[in-house]
């Protein structure tokens, strides 16, 4: 990391703890969404960090692994990775207004195709003032008022349907998958960046809780059972902060990335963010998982805070594709050039 | 995070990748699974005047350990015999740290040829994971020790020139402070080598010491102080000498396998869905493994001692290489059985050879549990248990 960079952890490490976290999750239910925060992170100029330096951003997407994870450790109910990737693109189609540089508006991706004229499942579907989607070769901006009321998940996110009337054509062609797929390529390092958040911040917990915890007159984290089902997940939270962070220093490149399977060199942007959201998505459920079960009872009660990441581990992990077919995609990535199909 | 490696860690693995395809011959991989010896001496010798051992050595010489981890890893995914080679280098690389002119000039000197093997005298038939307890004993007479007792999977041990032996040298102090090492020439009197089959074909052995006369210039280390000697090893180590790696040349084998063999629907493995979920997934673990590899590498090239993530790497590795092999082995099925040499072997029979294989890796080097006290001790920071 650089020294930049370690400001930037420590500016948004800060930020997250002062401003969200857990009690801003709660209250910020059924919405999904934390106004206030948002107000106060659009005061710092996040918003607009993902643009490029001229246009008032600069950050870079390893610059933004950060953020995310920094995010993800708090579960900030911010949509900064969906904002943030949103300005990413209008602004490679001058599509950028200034309102959404600056927060003011909220910009979101329609991360799945658009179905029979609706964007189904969208993640910041119900308060995105600008969002945009893809319906065939065409990338749609759409921009009706919210409905500010989410589909009740398990996740507690600002879930809703969108219908695509009344929306502006922003691209079309090869221009518009292209663009689209690469922002949706850095959707999933971001979000995978949130899930390392997620992993850190559940093992943190209940490492601290099981040196609380006694029973049988000690500390439960002193018993055998529980240090081992916790001892596998700092190698998976590393395993997977590593990859995400691999995937966001290749989309980074200029230069067209390799994939080379039997040799085990990767260094293609897709397949690598492919790989960091199965990948951060199935640790963040193993941490999580573990993490609210040395809780005992009070891990499933609604007080406690591990019940809070349990859920958004699975939300934010499977709310593009199930990761089978996630896997699936990656599978054509992999052996495309291996001489299969 | 720069995951670029320097041009001179490029050009080093590129002279590795080059020595492996001129010298790596299918008779070398044949003859080590036949003989279940993963180590053969002419292609150490090759390493040798090649200039790529002394880089092998951890700690000695200029390679740093990035380099090191890039010829093991390099190795492991030809499926070229490096085991014997690991342990030697290991030795090799203690000696550098601790050992004497003596030992220099006699042993090492001698390893960096590869014409000479070393093995580990450590675990004892009572004594595995609990090593500080041995009781293989040494006896000071005179300049001389007497060493009576017994070590298992002393692997190698017939290939093996010299011994790593940890002995018993005090028994009236706790168990960390009473061993010491010594380097025993195996053609000392006294030491009979039994060699131990595997299901894996791999031989292993088990060596017996009856009244073994050795001169006190082979002790390596302080009297009692054997342990230390045995923490340079484990630091040297670093989970970077190999076996992080295991399910990418099985995922070569796999799809060589699975794009020309039919599924029951009589298209070919290579397009069924679970199939291609199961290669993703595999593709995934071998780039986590490769990962945290090169993470303990990192760190230990820039002064660290990466013994935590050394651990990390190790069990995560194992422990996914015996999910992965078992994945495959059912998707085969009864061809999944089928060992090298069978008629319609499903990739022709490693399959079988890595199930066979892989329950090894979460056993050998450290155990999986034995790791996971390092994790919760060292780094969660919970209370020691034991």
């Amino acid at each position: 990391m650089s020294a930049d960079q370690e400001t930037i952890q420590d500016v948004f490490s800060s930020f997250f703890t002062e401003q969200t976290g857990p009690e801003s999750a709660r209250n910020s239910m059924p919405l999904g969404f934390d106004a206030k925060a948002w107000e106060r992170l659009s005061e710092t100029g996040a918003p607009g960090m993902g643009v490029s330096l001229p246009a008032g951003g600069g950050a870079s997407l390893s610059d933004l692994v950060i953020v995310a994870e920094e995010a993800g450790a708090k579960i900030a109910p911010l949509p900064i990775i969906d904002h943030v990737v949103a300005t990413r693109i209008l602004e490679k189609l001058d599509s950028l207004e200034p309102e959404v540089l600056t927060g003011t508006l909220l910009a979101g991706l329609a991360i799945r195709p658009v179905e029979n004229g609706v964007a189904k499942s969208v993640p910041t579907g119900s308060i995105a003032n600008r969002l945009i989607a893809l319906d065939e070769d065409k990338l749609l901006l759409i921009n009706d008022e919210p409905p500010n009321k989410s589909l009740p998940n398990h996740g507690d996110l600002p879930i809703a349907h969108r219908e695509i009337n009344g929306a502006t054509v922003i691209s079309e062609g090869t221009e518009a998958t292209e663009v689209f797929e690469r922002g949706l390529n850095e959707w999933k390092t971001l979000i995978s960046a949130f899930l390392v958040g997620i992993t850190r911040s559940s093992i943190e917990m209940t490492v601290d809780y099981v040196k609380e915890r006694h029973q049988f007159g000690k500390p439960i984290g002193s018993f055998q059972s529980i240090q081992h089902g916790l001892a596998d997940l700092p190698g998976l939270y590393d395993g997977a902060r590593l990859l995400v962070n691999k995937a966001a220093w290749a989309g980074d490149r200029e230069i067209t990335g390799e994939i080379n399977l039997t040799d085990n060199e990767i260094s293609d942007f897709a397949t690598l963010s492919s790989m960091s959201l199965i990948f951060a998505g199935e640790t963040s459920l193993q941490a999580t998982d573990r993490g609210l079960h040395y809780h005992g009872g009070y891990g499933f009660s609604e007080e406690y805070d591990i019940q809070l990441f349990y859920r958004r581990a699975r939300a934010w992990s499977q709310i593009l594709n199930s990761p089978s077919d996630e896997c699936l995609l990656l599978a054509d990535l992999l052996l495309a050039d291996n001489g299969v199909k | 995070m720069d995951f670029e490696l320097s041009q001179k860690a490029i050009d080093f693995r590129s002279q590795v990748k080059k020595f492996i395809s001129e010298n790596l011959t299918s008779e070398i991989t044949l003859k080590m699974h036949e003989t279940g010896t993963f180590n053969d001496k002419s292609f150490n010798e090759s390493l040798a005047s090649e200039g790529l051992l002394a880089g092998a050595v951890p700690g000695y010489g200029d390679r740093d350990p990035v380099e090191l981890y890039l010829l093991f890893n390099e190795l492991e995914k030809a499926g070229a015999p490096y085991d014997g080679l690991a342990v030697t280098m290991l030795v090799a690389g203690v000696i550098n740290a601790v050992g004497t002119e003596f030992h220099r000039e006699e042993v090492l000197n001698k390893l960096l040829t590869g014409k000479h093997n070393c093995c580990l005298g450590y675990s004892e038939p009572d004594y595995g994971s609990d090593v500080a307890s041995i009781i293989t004993k040494a006896e000071k007479i005179e300049n001389r020790w007497v060493i009576n007792g017994q070590k298992m999977w002393t692997t190698m041990a017939h290939e093996s020139d010299w011994v790593l032996l940890l002995t018993r040298t005090n028994s009236d102090v706790p168990k960390h402070k009473g061993m010491t090492m010594f380097l025993v020439p195996m053609n000392t009197p006294g030491i009979e080598i039994q060699p131990v089959a595997t299901m894996a074909s791999e031989r292993t052995n088990a060596t017996f010491y009856d009244n073994v006369e050795v001169e006190d210039q082979w002790r390596l280390g302080e009297i009692d102080d054997g342990w230390s000697v045995m923490g340079v090893a484990l630091a040297l180590e670093r989970g970077v000498m190999g076996g992080t790696n295991p399910a990418v040349p099985l995922l070569k084998h796999v799809l060589n396998w699975a794009e020309t063999t039919p599924s029951k629907n009589k298209s070919l493995m290579i397009d069924n869905a679970l199939m291609r979920e199961r290669i993703a997934r595999t593709a995934i673990i071998n780039q986590v493994g490769q990962l945290l590899t090169l993470r303990a590498a990192w760190i230990a090239a820039t002064g660290g001692m990466p013994g935590v993530e050394g651990s990390m790497a190790k069990i995560y590795a194992s422990e996914e290489y015996q999910k992965v092999v078992g994945w495959f082995q059912q998707m085969a099925g009864a061809e999944g059985l089928l060992s090298f040499g069978a008629e319609d072997a499903a990739a022709s029979g490693w399959i079988d050879y890595d199930a066979r294989h892989a329950p090894v890796t979460t056993i050998y080097g450290g155990t999986s549990e034995i790791n996971r006290n390092n994790i919760a001790e060292r780094h969660l920071g919970l209370p020691r248990n034991r």
